[in-house]
């Protein structure tokens, strides 16, 4: 059987005896026996490393692998450069706790510092937080720092991840706020419901759940007429090539960071960004690194402005967050700092340009697509039938586009080459 | 030392993408802003994150007992089983994922077994997640079966802050209670905290000062007699995973912290993940999709209607779980005691190597942990829990938990977890006494500890009065 107990049997027997115990049973004394299990736990008998191994490997080649993905829809494939698994594998990272002992946790401190630097330079934004679950538990915490006793009202586009819109309806029924869904005209978002009266935000997403760039910035102004803070979750791709969210006039920017360097991994872990203008920043929830001087007055690194959390404020903090996605923030970092600003504009310009290449091969085939706005890297397109479509994709050992109302949402991106393009729309006319 | 930022240089890169093999196009509005992310070669950034890393202590550096947080030694196993491109390389809304949904499936069972508890959902990403989703069902709950006005949370003292703080975030007032000097329930408090308007009660056991309640029985059914349901915050379930079962306590209830007792690393603050497990009539109410199973098939369903919804988006942080599933493969029915029981035994030993020296918050068998206060010590000569802590790093070893639990003046929390061997406990046990020694021949060194790490105590005040959260940048 497996153990990770170092100590040997004859030296267990010795600390029992040296701490005054007659046997391992009697550590328990003072748990009443009734409470106690009489049987032993109903689950296999443990296991060598070996037979764990293979255990885990016959369940990892029971999924299906596809060299060819076409979908997103929330989760995107993207080319990782090898030097982030290296450098976020490193045991340091990987098993350090959050860093409370400033003086022997600079690194990871100074990691996060710059994570959040380059959060505030890809979203335009002042400040970042060091991240939280994902893009749409930040899209809740984002609604919890605009919540007032008197504005308990909450608009929400529908064309946000539909994940992020139950994480948001959850939040919200738990803390008794109104959501209203503002729904999608011609696959963009009608702003024409939007009234201020007891609301506190508006979230939009960029491009939004069907690849449809939207009004982003008109979308900031009605928010601001109406006195809502303006909440909008966007691609980090989507911020190189488009305005960023500080352009498009956003209080808080928000969004899943899982495309920079994060495997799709089934879900997760992903990484929550959160960003926010200067006026917002002791509202933001979770940690925050800040820059400081030590007793020698030399540079160090601490958490910071921890008045707004749960060990200090209890139930009046901004949030209950403590654990967050810190080695996710730490991936997202090494894979912008490998990709660099060129890198980084490159990536979304052929994002950009292969999902619009697929769109006209696709429509040089007779597919239409659902709606007629310009998108960044996703599109549907009308089909009658997309789990027969899919099926026959599968068959060729292609992952075709999500399923959705209507049609199939596609996604080309950087990984994509034309080749697989090419060969994905022989096969869909085929 | 530099930041990313200060090694950038203008037109430096690595080249990781070839030029696009499609009409190159660009969309009607533009970003206009300039981008500045550091310019850097692959050397670069490997070099700054090595250095990096040596300024950083992980369970890999050395002791770290830090009280609370069960930092047990993470198996390499588990990473690499992770790491199984079978797993990373797979979409969320994919077909063909038998292996992901068996795998969820079986830990979900296990997990059950081992907390007494019926289902389970794995959306919660942290331990503050799983409690703020245990208390969405005990809301729920409330709310289907027409009792709104339940409305009130008791939370003890010496709880862990993000009890009170997520049952505000899930609109409920908060009832805090003293605890008696143990940090134990006081059960006359309990009983006058509990009426018509509560709706639960949140409860670590064994509690923050290491101590099993034994009156556990008598809390949950005094909280069940008033009509509301009991929580069990599973941070502390290391010592007793295998012994005994939250679920034959009474508590309806729960949330694991897999980053603490099943040893998933915690990457410097994350990810981890904080399953939440309840007894059948919550069942309906959990958040996100169902795994079944019929005939060795496996099945994602949709909850009903009676379902709070979701905590998060997909399946959670799902190759987390892959790692806490790895080592219960590898601990099994026999392992997943020897590991509590271990636990048990290396607090006790090193609270038996300590206690003629330092003074413990409270005498008696402890669980994973225990408690020391320093309140004598910095009357007596003036230095403090914190002071202790910083001497402790000139060692080698983390310092444990300080100023927590609440309840205990300058307080030090110390959890060897069972990972650490003996000759290992009986080394700290000499490095704490000699730290003791040094304290009372010579308080200002104490008083100006580390003084051999890479910078001295921060200044936290300053960076919390002038904050500065990012690296400025000269245009």
């Amino acid at each position: 059987m497996g153990s990770y107990v170092p100590s040997t049997l004859k030296q267990r027997e010795e600390m029992l005896r040296e701490a005054g115990f007659s046997s391992m049973e009697d550590l328990y004394r003072d748990i009443p026996d009734e409470l106690k299990r009489k049987e032993p736990l109903d689950l296999p008998d443990g296991k060598s490393e070996l037979e764990t191994d293979r255990i885990l490997r016959s369940l990892a080649m029971e999924n299906k692998e596809y060299l060819s993905v076409f979908r997103g829809a929330g989760a995107y494939r993207h080319y990782i450069p090898a030097i982030v698994q290296s450098v976020v594998n490193k045991e340091e990272f990987v098993t350090a706790y959050t860093p409370y002992q400033a003086e022997i946790s600079q690194g990871v401190l100074q990691s996060i510092f710059e994570y959040q630097t380059m959060i505030c330079e890809l979203t335009g934004m002042d400040v970042s937080n060091a991240s939280v679950y994902d893009g749409a538990v930040a899209a809740a915490e984002a609604v919890s720092m605009c919540r007032t006793p008197k504005k308990k009202k909450v608009y929400i586009s529908a064309g946000v991840h539909p994940d992020t819109l139950k994480v948001v309806r959850t939040y919200c029924w738990a803390a008794q706020d109104e959501v209203v869904v503002l729904p999608l005209k011609d696959g963009k978002t009608d702003l024409s419901g939007v009234d201020g009266e007891g609301a506190s935000c508006l979230i939009l997403q960029q491009p939004n759940y069907f690849g449809i760039i939207e009004d982003a910035k008109a979308a900031g102004e009605c928010a601001h007429a109406a006195g809502l803070t303006y909440v909008l979750s966007m691609d980090p791709f989507a911020m190189c090539l488009l305005p960023s969210p500080a352009e498009y006039g956003a209080d808080i920017a928000i969004g899943e960071g899982q495309p920079l360097g994060m495997p799709l991994s089934f879900g997760g872990p992903y990484l929550g960004f959160m960003a926010a203008t200067s006026k917002m920043m002791r509202k933001l929830p979770g940690r925050i690194v800040g820059e400081t001087t030590d007793a020698d007055g030399n540079k160090a690194y601490v958490l910071t402005l921890q008045a707004r959390e749960q060990h200090i404020r209890r139930e009046k903090a901004s949030s209950n967050i403590c654990s967050n996605e810190a080695l996710c923030a730490m991936t997202a970092s090494v894979y912008l700092a490998a990709m660099g600003p060129e890198g980084m504009r490159e990536a979304a310009r052929q994002c950009y340009s292969k999902s619009h290449y697929l769109a006209q091969e696709f429509e040089r085939i007779g597919l239409k697509r659902a709606y007629d706005a310009d998108f960044f890297q996703e599109f549907v397109t009308v089909c009658d039938d997309p789990e027969a479509m899919l099926a026959k994709l599968d068959a060729k050992g292609i992952l075709g586009g999500q399923p959705v109302e209507g049609g199939i949402l596609w996604c080309a991106t950087e990984a994509n080459t034309k080749e697989e393009i090419d060969a994905l729309v022989k096969e869909v006319s085929a | 030392m530099k930041t990313l930022f200060d090694r950038s240089v203008p037109g430096r890169h690595c080249s990781i993408l070839p030029a696009c093999d499609v009409e190159v196009r660009t969309p009607a509005e533009t970003r206009s802003s300039a981008l500045h992310l550091p310019e850097l070669s692959e050397t670069d950034i490997s070099r700054h994150y090595t250095e990096l890393a040596k300024q950083t202590f992980g369970v890999n550096d050395g002791f770290y007992p830090l009280g609370s947080c069960t930092m047990k030694y993470n198996p390499k196993i588990n990473e690499r089983a992770a790491s199984l491109s079978g797993f990373t390389n797979i979409h969320p809304t994919q077909d063909h994922v038998q292996g992901s949904l068996k795998l969820l499936h079986t830990a979900e069972k296990y997990l059950c077994e081992i907390t007494g508890m019926d289902a389970m959902t794995f959306q919660p990403a942290a331990g503050a997640h799983g409690e703020l989703t245990g208390l969405m069902l005990i809301k729920r709950y409330h709310e289907l079966s027409g009792h709104p006005e339940r409305t009130k949370i008791i939370v003890p003292d010496s709880a862990h802050g993000t009890n009170p703080a997520s049952s505000a975030m899930c609109g409920f007032t908060v009832v805090n209670i003293p605890s008696a000097p143990d940090g134990c329930v006081d059960l006359e408090r309990l009983k006058e905290a509990c009426g018509e308007d509560t709706a639960g009660l949140m409860l670590t056991n064994p509690n923050t000062l290491g101590i099993f309640d034994r009156n556990i029985q008598q809390i949950t059914e005094i909280v069940h007699a008033a009509g509301g349901l009991c929580y069990y915050d599973g941070a502390n379930l290391n010592p007793v995973m295998g012994i005994v079962r939250p679920g034959d306590m009474g508590f309806d209830c729960i949330h694991l912290n897999l980053h603490k007792s099943f040893s998933t690393p915690h990457g410097g603050g994350g990810p981890g993940s904080g399953p939440v497990g309840c007894k059948k009539f919550l069942e309906a109410y959990l958040p996100g999709d169902r795994i079944t199973e019929k005939d060795g098939v496996y099945s994602i369903e949709q909850r009903s209607e009676e379902s709070i919804g979701a905590v998060r988006s997909f399946h959670g942080n799902f190759l987390v779980i892959v790692k806490a599933f790895a080592y219960l493969t590898a601990l099994g029915k026999q392992g997943v005691p020897e590991a509590a029981q271990n636990a048990v035994l290396n607090a006790n030993y090193l609270k038996h190597k300590l206690e003629d020296t330092y003074e413990l918050a409270n005498k008696g068998i402890c669980m994973h942990e225990f408690v020391l206060t320093l309140e004598g010590l910095k009357k007596e000569i003036g230095v403090s829990a914190m002071d202790v802590a910083k001497a402790l790093q000139d060692y080698g070893i983390h310092p444990p938990t300080m100023y927590f639990p609440l309840n205990v003046h300058e307080a030090l929390m110390v959890e060897p977890t069972e990972t650490e061997s003996k000759e290992m406990l009986d080394h700290v046990a000499e490095i704490f006494l000699d730290v003791w020694k040094k304290a009372h021949e010579d308080p200002e060194y104490l008083h100006g500890a580390p003084h051999h790490s890479p910078i001295k105590r921060p200044d936290e005040v300053k960076a919390a009065r002038h904050p500065v959260l990012r690296v400025p940048l000269h245009d």
